[in-house]
């Protein structure tokens, strides 16, 4: 989330696209329950079902799952064309002005490809040669721009063009929605185009897990932009992150593309040196251009003395990949399933039941060696070996099963969506001989030394030389205070003035350098374990606060715990001032610059340099992060720099109406095994003519690790059902109870049908489509037990991210 | 005097245990002090481990460490007291009679686990560990460049594990060389 839960109560409008907040966010209700009743707000939800969000909106907007893009491009088309966007915000704030190539054609000229599509094999999927999407650059490189947004190749101009094409009748037909709930819609949200009010979007698993669900989240972040939502009270993009803390994982790297604080892991071909990784990955502008410090300060975290200048600070230490998307999540099990993968260690996951076309996934842990599972609960990954009809005899896997301390049984801090930083103490005792994981995690990485000390074997320095002093028993606060920073040696000023002390803890990422005086495992946390004021005098380290205080009532609440970066609570809200440095609204009062004391003051940390003003030279740019420092209305991802509809891998139309290209160009389709009885096996709309996505329930919690293994909530929510209209019910012959068989390419389930009015058929280019949708909590293990929803789901991903498309493919139903 | 939970506890002097008393009885301070309580109860504040909103909890020990009670903090801004019926069932997720308590091992093509030491289990997991990075361990690629990567092994998992727990999976596999990084962020 750009904002924070609380701002949510600050809004004018809250729309919710692709998230079921009331049920999987329930906390969120409050805020906008407030927003509601003391601002008068209204709540738009897009969503294929009516949830129990919905049944809070003031608008229920139904669209087919898979046409998220045509909403938010006839949306954009609607605000450019009724005049509704802010156009201060838009010209000043984002590069709406700046004058693109010439070159650079997009889908309205080249059939729903954007220039540069080389397609190698001519099956339609390829890559972009992204040469065309550039800025018109002066002399000295700096973009051009047209303040008077009329040049034909000014982002607007373009923009405008591009989604001419996303006519209302054009969306109607392709999303399924009536005309005048879509009109309705743009109207209630573009009325957050008058400068002084705000609306949020809200968006989780139902935008990303597309094939477009990258251009999804870029669809509504431009959408925002254009409405001057970003930066301010009450606005923001705002991603309801699916876990207690997948916002803290990420943060710390667990993933195969970055190292900490979004520092990317270097690639062989382009960073086979620290100089070569300094200069291919750090821009000249933008705050990135302090990577160095970032990465230099991680290398100090992790190999201390032995990561020094004279060997570029252990940089040969860290693993150099082709491609790290060679090693995402789907190609990481088609590389098992391919039997290139011995071992796997898991930490509380349980992929058995979470992984797209799990059948194939569970098939691929059985081509392993051995598994190390770190767990709660004996799970169905655990236990995969004697799933129902396999032959554990056959199973060559040695399985090792570490039982592990829950959240209440361990300290340690986690980060809510809003990048709220929140301690936990110990507060119970673990059941047994379970130890948390950082104690299995500590033991394993001492034993590993203790091995290579005894034994070497190839290239053991960075295990040897590893920075790992915790204690036999890990005291978790000097794993926090390693993240959070400290000084290796005295920081200097470029006049020699003493920063930071050697050995005291880094009070925020300013201090930061490149030159091995400054160790931080994390650089966005620092600061984050300091020492601070609680608002009453009372000092602790930051994240443990639990400060009430709250100057401007907006909620920001800056005393209590720790937001990362440096305690900011809105990110980019250099833009809710405006370009003067006044806010845009006397109730949504933020940040502004005060004259007097030239700088910026106000209730939140300023996401700016906090004296410069707003005449000087980008003194009106507040994204930061950006190379330009304005938001990205023409911004590059794989496919584009603008969202193009492209129809889900699964489609249940023949057609898509905005040009003849089907698919997102740019996605890898798998095809391992097709035909086969497990394999990578694609639907076609003859056969599976319905369409089919997958969501929560507020009972139950992601795989069911937490939540199936509970006499209460098995009570609550017992066993797996498969939600259908009362249309498609009566077409099959089906009453609600019964069970019923539904099917896909990959796999087939049984379970309980739920017939509800909470479905409804959409009318999609003359045509009826269903659609139904089923929770993918369960498994065959623990109280609460049900058939595995994702047997049903395909190994196709998002053409960025590739997280598989869980929420877009094709089924048929029948009763059994 | 208006009593409100929060004054009363600090009012009567005990940490807690008023959680357990029907709510009539928190009006009556004066009576309660002298009130013989079973067992001492321990109040924790702490944060909920399902959703991503990190609502506050209010954790209730005996005396054996076990929760008896859990409830919304109505200091924490997330959620000022308020809970979901997942969040209430941390008290069942720690005391579970299915949670696992003790290492378990299943042999290649055993039919069950059989119950071992954290000293056995640690010293094989670091073993095959060390086994397979050091059989796959790439020194160089194909083009000769320096990329110290062990292709052999993958880790996966954390979304539900603390940050700095997230810092060490990170820390320690990256220092194996382990490219097949991921978790449930990517899915």
């Amino acid at each position: 989330m750009t904002n924070h839960w609380v701002d949510l109560k600050n809004a004018d409008v809250v729309m919710i696209n692709g998230s079921n907040a009331a049920e999987n966010h329930p906390a969120s209700m409050t805020w906008i329950n407030k927003a509601k009743d003391e601002r008068n707000a209204k709540v738009i939800v897009v969503d294929p079902r009516f949830t129990r969000s919905a049944s809070q909106a003031d608008l229920y907007v139904p669209i087919r799952s898979g046409t998220d893009i045509p909403f938010f491009g006839g949306m954009m088309k609607y605000l450019i064309d009724k005049d509704l966007y802010h156009k201060e915000y838009v010209l000043h704030y984002t590069n709406a002005a700046t004058l693109l190539d010439p070159g650079f054609k997009g889908p309205a000229d080249l059939d729903g490809l954007f220039s540069g599509f080389v397609d190698p094999d001519g099956d339609g999927f390829g890559v972009y040669d992204r040469g065309t999407w550039k800025y018109q650059a002066d002399a000295q490189g700096n973009p051009l721009r047209d303040e008077t947004l009329q040049n034909p190749n000014c982002v607007f101009q373009v923009l405008k063009r591009h989604y001419d094409r996303y006519t209302l009748e054009k969306v109607s037909r392709i999303t399924g929605c009536p005309q005048d709930k879509l009109e309705a819609a743009y109207k209630m949200y573009g009325s957050t185009g008058a400068p002084d009010k705000t609306g949020t979007i809200l968006y989780a698993m139902g935008q990303t897990q597309h094939t477009v669900g990258s251009q999804n989240v870029r669809a509504l972040s431009m959408v925002q932009l254009l409405l001057g939502n970003v930066g301010r009270p009450g606005g923001g993009v705002n991603a309801l992150r699916g876990e207690s803390n997948v916002q803290g994982s990420t943060d710390q790297g667990v993933l195969a593309h970055l190292v900490t604080g979004y520092v990317g892991i270097p690639t062989a071909g382009n960073n086979p040196t620290l100089a070569a990784y300094i200069e291919k990955e750090t821009p000249k502008t933008s705050y990135w251009a302090n990577k160095p410090k970032f990465l230099i300060s991680m290398l100090k975290a992790w190999w201390g003395d032995h990561a020094t200048a004279a060997n570029d600070f252990a940089y040969a230490y860290l693993p150099k990949v082709e491609s790290p998307a060679h090693h995402y999540w789907i190609s990481l099990f088609q590389d098992m399933y391919a039997g290139k993968i011995q071992g796997l260690w898991l930490m509380g996951q349980n992929p058995a039941v979470s992984g797209p076309n799990s059948r194939l996934e569970r098939e691929a842990l059985k081509k392993l060696k051995w598994m190390v599972c770190q767990e709660l609960v004996d799970t169905e990954t655990c236990s995969f070996w004697r799933a129902p009809g396999e032959k554990p005899v056959d199973i060559q896997t040695e399985v090792f099963i570490l039982p592990a301390a829950d959240a209440m049984e361990k300290a340690g801090s986690i980060v809510t969506s809003g990048r709220l930083i929140q301690w936990r103490p110990k507060v119970a005792e673990a059941p047994g001989e379970a130890l948390p994981d950082d104690q299995i995690l500590n033991l394993i990485a001492l034993k590993l030394k203790e091995l290579y000390a005894a034994d070497a074997g190839p290239f053991p320095d960075p295990i040897l030389h590893l920075n790992w002093n915790y204690g036999k028993t890990l005291d978790v606060e000097k794993v926090a205070r390693e993240m959070n920073g400290y000084a290796v040696d005295d920081v200097k000023d470029p006049k020699g003035e003493i920063l930071v002390k050697k050995g005291e803890t880094l009070k925020g990422f300013a201090v930061l350098q490149d030159n091995g005086t400054t160790a931080c495992g994390t650089w966005i946390y620092a600061g984050y374990f300091a020492p601070a004021d609680d608002g009453t005098g009372t000092i602790m380290p930051a994240t443990k606060r639990r400060g009430q205080k709250d100057p401007g009532g907006l909620g920001m609440y800056p005393f209590w715990a720790f937001a990362w970066p440096a305690n900011r609570r809105i990110i980019y809200n250099r833009a809710s001032a405006d370009p003067s440095g006044k806010p845009w609204a006397e109730d949504k009062k933020l940040i502004w610059w005060d004259e007097a004391q030239k700088k910026w003051v106000g209730y939140d940390v300023p996401d700016f340099v906090a004296t410069k003003a707003p005449t000087d030279p980008g003194g009106k740019d507040p994204f930061i992060m950006r190379v330009d420092g304005k938001g990205g209305l023409f911004a590059a991802l794989n496919e584009g720099p603008f969202p193009e509809h492209y129809e889900p891998v699964e489609t249940p139309v023949e057609k898509n109406p905005f040009s003849s290209r089907m698919h997102n160009p740019v996605v890898k389709v798998w095809k391992t095994d097709e035909g086969k009885n497990i394999g990578d096996n694609w639907g076609k709309r003859k056969d599976f003519p319905i369409v089919a996505t997958t969501y929560r329930v507020v009972e139950h919690w992601q795989a069911g690790g937490m939540s199936r293994w509970l006499e209460w909530l098995t009570e609550c929510q017992p066993e797996m059902f498969i939600e259908m209209s009362k249309e498609l019910a009566r077409e099959k012959g089906i009453q609600n109870g019964d069970q019923v068989k539904i099917r896909s390419a990959r796999g087939e389930i049984q379970a309980v049908a739920l017939v509800t009015a909470r479905y409804k058929p959409f009318q999609v280019e003359g045509k009826t489509v269903h659609q139904i949708g089923m929770p993918w909590h369960f498994g065959w293990g623990g109280l609460a037990k049900g058939a595995i929803a994702n047997d049903l789901t395909p190994h196709v991903g998002d053409g960025n991210t590739t997280i598989p498309e869980y929420k877009a493919f094709l089924v048929d139903v029948k009763k059994a | 005097m208006n009593v409100t939970r929060r004054n009363f506890l600090k009012f009567s002097g005990i940490t807690a245990g008023s959680v357990l008393l029907p709510a009539g009885m928190a009006a009556s301070a004066e009576k309660i002090r002298g009130f013989p309580l079973h067992k001492p109860i321990k109040e924790s504040a702490t944060i909920c481990p399902y959703c991503s909103c990190g609502c506050g909890l209010l954790i209730a020990t005996g005396p054996d460490g076990h929760i008896i009670n859990a409830e919304g903090d109505p200091d924490n801004p997330q959620n000022r007291g308020a809970l979901d019926p997942k969040s209430i069932s941390v008290r069942q997720l720690s005391q579970s009679p299915l949670r696992l308590k003790k290492p378990l091992y299943r042999a290649a093509g055993s039919d069950k686990f059989v119950e071992k030491d954290w000293n056995w289990m640690i010293t094989e997991v670091a073993k095959r560990i060390k086994t397979t990075r050091d059989a796959t361990f790439q020194k160089t690629n194909d083009k000769g460049v320096t990329v110290n990567r062990t292709p052999g092994y993958a880790f996966l998992g954390g979304a539900a594990n603390n940050n700095e727990e997230c810092y060490l999976a990170s820390k320690l596999n990256r220092a194996l060389g382990v490219v097949y990084l991921e978790h449930q962020a990517r899915i």
